[in-house]
């Protein structure tokens, strides 16, 4: 079994009119055996920035703290929050940096620019981003994530249709994928408010 | 290494509480040639003296005003050599922190790592101050900012300051003359007539140097043609 698959993982991130989505699932395993069906894989960095990490659970984390660090000093020094393009570029460096020792993590990344442009983006393992205009996805059941979400994408969804759009694509994409699922957990983000939810889907 | 004698470091503190030689940076400075700064609405302007010390001089090949960033230029008083290093210093900063972050770097941030070189050698074993006071002028999503950054590290942010020679003076002109909502040609011939206060001999494109910045975030080095307009609009 690969590295990324250890822990298991679905992570989806897609662009709606002035608001994006980001979407996870909630298990957590160890190879074959279930060990949580409450983890937390996206990180709010501030009210416009989200990012999900997929892949080995333990590099997830500590990538998370690295990036937190970074952020908050950022904060401190310039006395702003970091834009969501300079924060992807930032996850860039600090993947490349283990070029030869990798984090075995697939960051996905989803914020608001300060024209409230929707941004989302993500990178493999070592840095190498990727920004799309309409969806990102990421983890075990990436290829189903991938073949769902292009089926039900329109451009410029108002937030309550972007969230019943995520969340079918999320559920029935980890529905194929016996590593990832045990419900979803999903972030709609506006310009003025971040609705929270957690969704039932097939529990196994 | 060495004597015993010069084995602390030259910036220790005297009784009366200053470091020496940051007061001795400082008198460098002010004997150094005469430099400005003035903050418009709309821009920046930078501008010094260019007293050259012979009429053989070729006087194309001395700029004393540098670009830092595209958006970032600076002037100084004092040292020339000294300026030198830490114009090479800063444009490194700035280059490692667009490397990292993909953004240009942030005016205050620019000035912040630079007068952070500035106080590593005022703590550190065997170097000496720099004989440098820098007028840096930047454009970015703040706005317009002139920062003034000292031998000792500290730095200020002004709406129109001097250095160097005649600096009592020029600040003193400076006041009288500076308004809030200046646009950018304004401060320039303010600039001009406030070095045209101290000037010895015929003021005159290549004479003098002038940097601008304004609202297309471009710094750019007026040339002697251009300063000849501006001193023609002047007198």
């Amino acid at each position: 079994m690969s590295i990324f698959e250890y822990n298991g993982s679905a992570l989806i991130a897609m662009v709606g009119k002035n608001c994006f989505a980001i979407a996870s699932d909630r298990r957590l395993g160890v190879q074959l055996q279930t060990i949580a069906t409450d983890f937390q894989r996206i990180y709010k960095f501030h009210d416009r920035l989200f990012m999900g990490l997929s892949g080995l659970a333990t590099d997830a984390q500590t990538l998370y703290q690295r990036l937190v660090f970074r952020h908050k000093l950022y904060q401190l020094r310039e006395e702003r929050d970091m834009k969501p393009e300079t924060f992807a570029s930032l996850v860039s460096a600090l993947l490349y940096e283990k070029r030869f020792g990798p984090y075995f993590c697939q960051p996905v990344i989803a914020g608001l620019s300060d024209e409230n442009k929707p941004f989302i983006c993500t990178m493999d393992s070592i840095g190498a981003k990727e920004l799309a205009k309409d969806f990102v996805v990421a983890g075990t059941a990436s290829e189903s994530l991938y073949g769902a979400c292009e089926a039900v994408f329109k451009p410029d969804m108002e937030p309550e249709e972007l969230f019943e759009t995520v969340s079918q694509a999320l559920l029935s994409s980890v529905d194929r994928d016996c590593l990832s699922g045990w419900g979803g957990h999903i972030y709609v983000v506006t310009p003025t408010e971040i609705k929270e939810r957690i969704l039932k889907g097939r529990m196994d | 290494m060495g004597d015993s004698q010069y084995s602390f470091s030259l910036t220790t503190f005297s009784p009366s509480g200053k470091l020496v030689q940051i007061e001795h940076a400082l008198t460098a400075v002010g004997s150094g040639q005469t430099s400005l700064g003035i903050k418009a609405a709309n821009g920046v302007v930078i501008a010094t003296e260019k007293k050259l010390p012979s009429i053989l001089v070729d006087e194309t090949s001395v700029q004393k005003i540098q670009i830092l960033t595209p958006n970032i230029g600076v002037v100084y008083s004092g040292m020339g050599p000294d300026f030198r290093v830490l114009v090479r210093k800063s444009r490194k900063q700035a280059e490692q922190y667009h490397r990292l972050y993909k953004e240009p770097i942030p005016v205050t941030q620019l000035v912040r790592e630079t007068a952070a070189v500035m106080q590593e050698f005022t703590q550190s074993g065997g170097v000496r101050p720099f004989g440098v006071s820098l007028l840096v002028a930047g454009y970015d999503d703040k706005g317009p900012q002139l920062y003034q950054v000292d031998p000792s590290g500290s730095y200020f942010s002004w709406k129109a300051s001097a250095m160097g020679k005649n600096v009592s003076n020029a600040k003193t002109f400076l006041e009288k003359r500076y308004t809030d909502d200046m646009e950018l040609d304004d401060a320039v011939h303010t600039a001009i007539l406030t070095l045209k206060e101290g000037f010895e001999g015929q003021i005159s494109g290549k004479n003098i140097e002038i940097g601008i910045i304004g609202a297309d975030k471009k710094f750019r080095v007026l040339t002697s043609a251009e300063i000849d307009d501006y001193l023609a609009e002047v007198e």
